[in-house]
């Protein structure tokens, strides 16, 4: 399935704008962006609920604008679930196949096939689906889609109302599934921690636009801007210009940072990014070369095997994060911290 | 004494305080005339007490006589009227609910601005409007040289007033029924491969049935007591079973029959209520699941 230049228009809102993108066959893809980032929309388009305004929805090379959502091999998993409230169990995961005509003791024997892929016992069949709680509600929401037999799943963050603990179970279930069924997998959330886990590809959306596409790990590591690289998870921004012997100045801390990798001529000013994780301590008697700085110890999060400390330098705060040991240093005191500056990202602006 | 008596009071639930005006209201104003009406339909021909020897002989003066024929206009009516109205109703509901805004709203309005006219004047005002020389033919004669003559006076015309007083009374609980049907339920339903006509009949009418079916038996139940219409825009073509207890309590001066029209009228009324409601959860319909 691959989207064309598509663009989608409430009014003059440009809630989708110019997406280009590719499914792989068997993929799992997550479409990551903050609530408004038009995720939604594109996934509506996808599933043949909405039309683009602009540009092609082709499957297999066949352009598919105008099918409407019945006409599809796709199926979607709603953030609502919306599940038919006065059938059973049953009911419901029968559904798609009552729609195509499937004799009953076959409905019924693929239908239980699909319960118990997504792990729900046989005995609930036949109760109401009101009755189900909310991750038995969602069980039953993946088994419906998975009874329709989609060549395309899409999710739209079915799991955001779920608790934590049940969330990061049925993250894996998911995953799973995706892997044993070797379907295509479309799965839109903004939760970075949940992209993170199960996809193959994620794509970062803003404003209706695609900033990035790449693994969970290329997109970490290497994020192509600003947004890709603060969305991705918490990261201490240092605003810079170029400083003498092609290192860089930060007026706020009056000190030379050594950059990632030689500067660009053009380079004016930017912004330099380093991950909390790649700050480590450094003690008060190693010699010091550019790249460190010392500051108050203002607070600290423990974060289960982790610990991140909170250090103010003037009106600046940084975020340090490192295994949990003991011989913590206490809050109020000078701590001396730094970077290798290749692990820092610099973005220009 | 006066801490025994508030520990007294206390011990009553403050529900059952609560609800005492209605107790109290149902009680006066319909059990009472209720069992009144029951009295009296067993008293013998003609007899203005309560209290004389039981008997059967009004309801053997009824199956005797031709009151079955207005029991059949009126149940006819109702069952036309209603299914008419289900007709009508539904789509407008449904226009209704995809326009949430202004569209609705005039539209709502529109439906309740003529509740503020008495039902009376409004089917006078059709029947100035319908009758032979009234506004419709008067003015195409003017205009054209010709009209439709007299469109009143006939069964057409009672349905035409039954269903043009009783529309609210379908509509609302339709739209109530239409709000059990959550947009994307009818989305998923699509995206699973159902059609128009299967997501209509597998997913919208079971969803929305309550609603159907309370504006279904308001409906039926209150075409079944219906008078006014044929009265003024059918004018004595037919008698409904209302116009003969209206008219064996007054013209005929005979209680004791027009009590046992009416419990038989009850009767019928009653069972369709009671079918219906077997097949009704209020709270579910209400919200609170």
């Amino acid at each position: 399935m691959e989207l064309r230049g598509v663009d989608k228009y409430f009014g003059d809102l440009a809630a989708v704008n110019q997406i280009n993108l590719a499914f792989q066959e068997g993929e799992f893809f997550t479409l990551v962006g903050p609530s408004g980032s038009g995720k939604t929309t594109l996934l509506r388009m996808l599933a043949g609920m909405d039309k683009p305004t602009r540009g092609d929805i082709l499957l297999r090379g066949e352009r598919i604008n105008d099918r409407p959502a019945n006409w599809r091999p796709t199926c979607m998993v709603f953030q609502s679930l919306a599940l038919f409230p006065h059938m059973t169990v049953g009911g419901n995961v029968e559904y798609p196949l009552k729609c195509r005509g499937t004799p009953p003791a076959e409905r019924k024997e693929r239908a239980s096939r699909c319960l118990e892929l997504s792990h729900l016992p046989i005995s609930y069949y036949d109760r109401p689906v009101t009755t189900c709680s909310g991750g038995e509600r969602q069980r039953v929401a993946l088994a419906r889609a998975l009874a329709f037999d989609p060549e395309i799943l899409f999710f739209d963050e079915p799991l955001s109302a779920i608790d934590y603990r049940l969330r990061k179970t049925l993250e894996k279930e998911i995953k799973d599934i995706q892997r044993e069924t070797g379907k295509t997998f479309v799965y839109i959330t903004h939760s970075l921690e949940e992209a993170m886990v199960m996809s193959d590809r994620i794509g970062v959306m803003r404003d209706g636009g695609l900033a990035q596409i790449g693994t969970p790990h290329e997109i970490y590591s290497s994020p192509v801007n600003r947004f890709v690289s603060e969305f991705m998870g918490e990261v201490n921004s240092i605003a810079v210009t170029p400083g003498q012997d092609g290192k860089l100045w930060c007026a706020s801390l009056g000190a030379s940072i050594t950059p990632p990798s030689p500067l660009d001529a053009s380079f004016k000013q930017g912004t330099l990014m380093i991950r909390p994780e790649n700050m480590r301590l450094v003690d008060a008697d190693e010699a010091a070369d550019t790249n460190v700085f010392s500051g108050e110890l203002f607070n600290e999060y423990v974060l289960g095997s982790r610990i991140q400390y909170q250090i103010r330098i003037n009106d600046d705060t940084f975020l340090v994060e490192r295994l949990r040991e003991s011989g913590s240093p206490e809050s109020g005191e000078q701590i001396r911290f730094g970077w290798s500056a290749e692990d820092s990202m610099l973005f220009p602006e | 004494m006066g801490t025994l008596i508030s520990r007294h009071w206390s011990t009553l639930s403050s529900g059952l305080l609560c609800s005492a005006p209605l107790f109290i209201l149902l009680g006066l104003g319909f059990f009472g005339p209720l069992a009144l009406v029951v009295l009296y339909s067993v008293q013998p021909r003609g007899s203005f007490s309560p209290f004389g020897t039981p008997t059967l002989e009004n309801y053997i003066d009824i199956i005797e006589q031709t009151f079955y024929l207005s029991f059949g206009w009126s149940l006819l009516l109702a069952i036309i009227s209603t299914a008419i109205l289900l007709l009508i109703c539904y789509p407008l509901a449904l226009t209704i609910k995809r326009h949430s805004g202004t569209v609705a709203n005039i539209l709502t309005l529109l439906v309740i601005a003529p509740l503020f006219v008495a039902e009376n004047i409004r089917l006078q005002g059709w029947v100035l409007f319908f009758d032979k020389s009234g506004f419709l033919d008067g003015g195409l004669n003017y205009l054209f040289g010709f009209g439709p003559g007299s469109l009143v006076n006939n069964v057409p015309a009672i349905v035409f007033g039954m269903v043009y007083v009783y529309l609210p009374f379908m509509l609302f609980p339709i739209l109530l029924g239409l709000s059990n049907v959550p947009a994307d339920v009818r989305e998923a339903a699509l995206d699973l491969g159902a059609s128009r006509w299967r997501i209509f009949r597998d997913i919208e009418i079971p969803l929305a049935m309550p609603g159907i079916l309370i504006g279904s038996l308001l409906c039926f139940v209150i075409s079944l007591g219906a008078f006014s219409e044929a009265k003024f825009l059918g004018k004595g073509v037919i008698v409904t079973i209302a116009q003969d207890i209206e008219s064996a309590f007054t013209f005929g001066q005979n209680w004791p029959r027009g009590s046992a029209l009416a419990v038989l009228l009850i009767i019928l009324a009653g069972t369709a209520v009671f079918l219906a409601m077997r097949r009704i959860d209020l709270n579910k319909m209400l919200g609170s699941r």
